[in-house]
């Protein structure tokens, strides 16, 4: 048994620390909210580091590293909000990947960039595929799918999608009429296809909404399976992005609490401070304890995936709405202004919480799987 | 990245299971109560057996009996107990907390004296440090040991939360020697005879009405000289040493937490449970708490087989699991309704057990201030009590209770 990261992996989260560190993510997050051009376009840094190959095989152009290996770059990515592609990302390429396409060489080396646009697979009280609807609880059903040959038609609309905006490709899963999942790559640009762009609360995490009227793309030869893990990919990178952000909110609030005073003493002596700062590192370490589980399940688990994807999502989304919290009340009045970062990471976990069917639908998949294999 | 065994391990870990199968039969129940005296007895022999096969002590050096392997032995060991549904030694106080103070502090004659009886289970040994009025603040214990012109000690005071009391044969107990310097540095560790003259074991009853702790009293309880552990006036240091290997005796265990069967089972065969929201969502929470206390024990784990000493970070694992082993028993027993509370049912007995169990090796939130200040370096809450000695501390805590 060896439960640690490897030298390599160190390495990957320290040059990504160091290639997020030239930019002023945090700020550029703040001053999105009032300009979304102030966002640091962070494409070219993103291939230059070699990310969209991360999870594509070395015969396709790709570094053929594992699933660990990118939550360990979106934790990265979360510590300072970094608006980096990842969630669109990496997604999309397990998918191709998976499928063989066409595409591979060019999205690889950044030429093209893809977007996954997420279907939520059926569990044992929704037997269908669903996607995010604009608003509300009810469930919407995944675009309609018509195959024709090699092509697929797609037909429907998915709210909320992460990294649309500014994507080449999208890769996009549809339901058939026999009820069958399929999946197709479809350029950003042919007809029949619509992104409007959107910006929900935080600044930093671009969004759209997709909508597909008969827009025909490649049909990817691929497996339900392959489809699900694409969602709790999804899952376990949003997780590592929360728990990179959650970090930020303990360290900041720990400097803080030793070095602000009341009655004569630093507030982090008080229990009252202590204990709740405690609190975040507990939720933080379960946090990354599930995404080292995730990451293994990831690479040599596949089987149990889905259930360590969604307990990492559950975990570190309730952490991170934790942190936030606790970085405010710690902070006193001032954690509550725009004079502080805390907003921002607040306003981060107050997206990630909704996105992707929600952090609460992450923790009923963890009951659904265990039920499941009890019965 | 990976959990699987190195040859080496896989190799260890066949000649365990091995041994096991062939032998599982002599086992005695997996589990009873301690207040039986029959199954004690079973117990120790199965300890024994265990002993001789390699399969207690696992990390003990062999110079003492011993394996002389490393943590990720005894976990396997662990594992393949539990795999055989047999149960594991009777001593886990002895062996894994007591026994490796002894190891690291005793004298010679006392590892050669009391180490192999205790390893084979014809020895059972109890942690004589609480006390009624020093739980979290251990360095406040009363009992008072005086020494005598020809060396031997008078021990008088009371103990408390003694597990095991009732049937062991020693205690390792920590008494003030000095009254007169601050109350870190005036405690001396003892080994003491639970058959000596003026020991008297009573039995603490529980929210179950089970007794599975003890009060111990000593009352002019005499030590011979070679009673001492680790030198008189170093108390606090040998203490430290058995709270390190709780810490330890914590982290093995931990990596086996993350799959309740009984209560996804109870869950999942009720179909209206199954589909409530409510219940789907303390499932949710409460399995992941316990899947995030099993892979960060194999974080621990990892970094124990390295050599690195256990920290107060621990503490986490077992907030984590007490509460979460808190919240699966109310959901299971939810469930059940009133018949979760019959005198027989296992939900009944997790109900009345694990509300103590959150103060059993320091209270939360003395856990929770060591974690903020030892690991988050948050400042210390200002004390009363430093440098004080600690006769003039007492006559200080009697007029602020009274005012």
């Amino acid at each position: 048994m060896n439960f640690a990261l490897s030298d390599e992996q160190v390495l990957l989260r320290e040059s990504a620390r160091g290639a997020l560190a030239r930019f002023k993510t945090i700020e550029a997050a703040r001053e999105a909210l009032e300009d979304p051009a102030a966002l640091p376009d962070l494409w070219p840094t993103t291939v230059q580091a070699g990310w969209p190959g991360l999870l594509i095989g070395e015969p396709s152009g790709g570094a053929g590293l594992g699933t660990f290996d990118a939550l360990l770059v979106a934790e990265e990515c979360g510590r300072v909000l970094a608006p980096v592609p990842l969630l669109g990302l990496l997604p999309a390429t397990a998918i191709l990947d998976q499928a063989g396409d066409e595409s591979l060489p060019a999205v690889a080396v950044g030429e093209l960039r893809p977007a996954y646009i997420p279907a939520r697979p059926p569990g044992d009280l929704e037997p269908r595929w669903t996607v995010q609807p604009r608003s509300g609880m009810s469930r919407t059903a995944a675009p309609r799918a018509t195959v024709v040959g090699g092509e697929v038609a797609l037909e429907g609309t998915i709210a909320f999608v992460p990294d649309a905006p500014g994507a080449h490709l999208l890769v996009a899963i549809g339901v058939s009429e026999a009820g069958q999942p399929v999946a197709a790559a479809i350029a950003a640009a042919a007809p029949g296809v619509s992104i409007e762009p959107v910006m929900r609360y935080d600044a930093s995490q671009p969004l759209g909404h997709v909508t597909f009227n008969g827009a025909r793309g490649r049909r990817l030869d691929v497996g339900p399976e392959v489809l699900a893990n694409a969602w709790y990919l999804a899952h376990a990178l949003i997780a590592a992005e929360s728990l990179g952000a959650a970090q930020t909110c303990l360290e900041v609030s720990v400097a803080y609490a030793k070095e602000r005073f009341t009655f004569g003493r630093a507030i982090g002596s008080y229990q009252a401070i202590k204990h709740e700062l405690t609190e975040v590192l507990r939720r933080l370490e379960n946090a990354r304890g599930l995404q080292y589980y995730a990451g293994l399940a990831g690479e040599s688990a596949p089987g149990e995936f889905p259930l360590a994807a969604s307990a990492a999502r559950s975990a570190a989304g309730q952490a991170l709405d934790f942190a936030a919290r606790a970085m405010i009340d710690v902070h006193g009045g001032i954690g509550a202004t725009w004079e502080h970062d805390a907003p921002l990471f607040f306003r981060r976990a107050q997206l990630s919480r909704r996105l992707l069917a929600g952090t609460h639908d992450a923790t009923d998949r963890v009951a659904d799987q265990t039920m499941s294999a009890a019965a | 990245m990976d959990l699987d065994d190195t040859p080496e391990q896989a190799a260890f870990r066949a000649q365990a299971r091995a041994w096991l199968e062939a032998n599982k039969e002599q086992a005695p129940a997996r589990s009873g109560s301690n207040d039986d005296q029959d199954y004690v007895d079973a117990r120790r022999v199965w300890q024994r057996r265990l002993a001789e096969a390699g399969l207690a002590g696992v990390t003990w050096p062999r110079e003492v009996g011993g394996r002389g392997v490393g943590p990720i032995e005894q976990v396997t060991v662990n594992q393949e107990i539990a795999r055989a549904d047999v149960p594991g030694i009777l001593d886990v106080i002895g062996i894994g907390m007591l026994g490796p103070c002894i190891i690291a502090h005793g004298s010679e004659e006392q590892k050669s004296t009391y180490l192999g009886p205790m390893l084979h289970g014809d020895e059972v040994w109890c942690q004589l440090f609480s006390e009624p009025g020093a739980g979290s603040d251990l360095a406040a214990v009363q009992t008072r040991a005086r020494r005598h012109d020809d060396g031997t000690w008078t021990l008088n005071g009371q103990k408390v939360w003694t597990t095991n009391a009732h049937f062991a044969s020693y205690g390792l107990l920590l008494a003030r020697t000095d009254f007169d310097v601050p109350k870190h540095k005036g405690l001396t560790m003892f080994i003491v005879p639970m058959e000596a003259t003026g020991v008297t074991v009573r039995g603490l009853r529980q929210i179950s009405g089970e007794a599975e702790f003890n009060e111990v009293f000593f009352d002019d309880v005499v030590l011979g000289e070679d009673a001492v552990v680790g030198g008189i006036g170093n108390g606090w240091g040998t203490a430290m040493t058995v709270l390190m290997y709780e810490r330890l005796t914590i982290g093995f265990g931990s990596e086996s937490f993350g799959s309740p069967a009984e209560l996804s089972r109870t869950l999942a065969t009720d179909p209206t449970a199954r589909a409530d929201s409510d219940v789907r969502r303390r499932l949710g929470d409460v399995i992941t708490e316990l899947l995030a206390v099993r892979f960060n024990g194999y974080r621990a784990l990892t970094a124990l087989s390295k050599g690195q000493i256990p920290g107060p970070e621990a503490g986490l694992a077992k907030v984590t699991m007490v509460n979460a082993a808190i919240l699966a028993t109310d959901l299971g027993g939810d469930v059940v309704g009133p018949d979760a509370l019959a005198s027989d049912s296992q939900w009944s007995y997790l109900i009345s057990f694990l509300p103590g169990l959150k103060s059993a090796g320091g209270t939360e939130q003395i856990l929770r201030n060591t974690i903020g200040e030892r690991v988050l370096g948050l400042p210390p809450e200002p004390r009363l009590d430093k440098g004080i000695p600690f006769s003039e501390l007492r006559a200080k805590e009697r007029p602020a209770v009274v005012r």
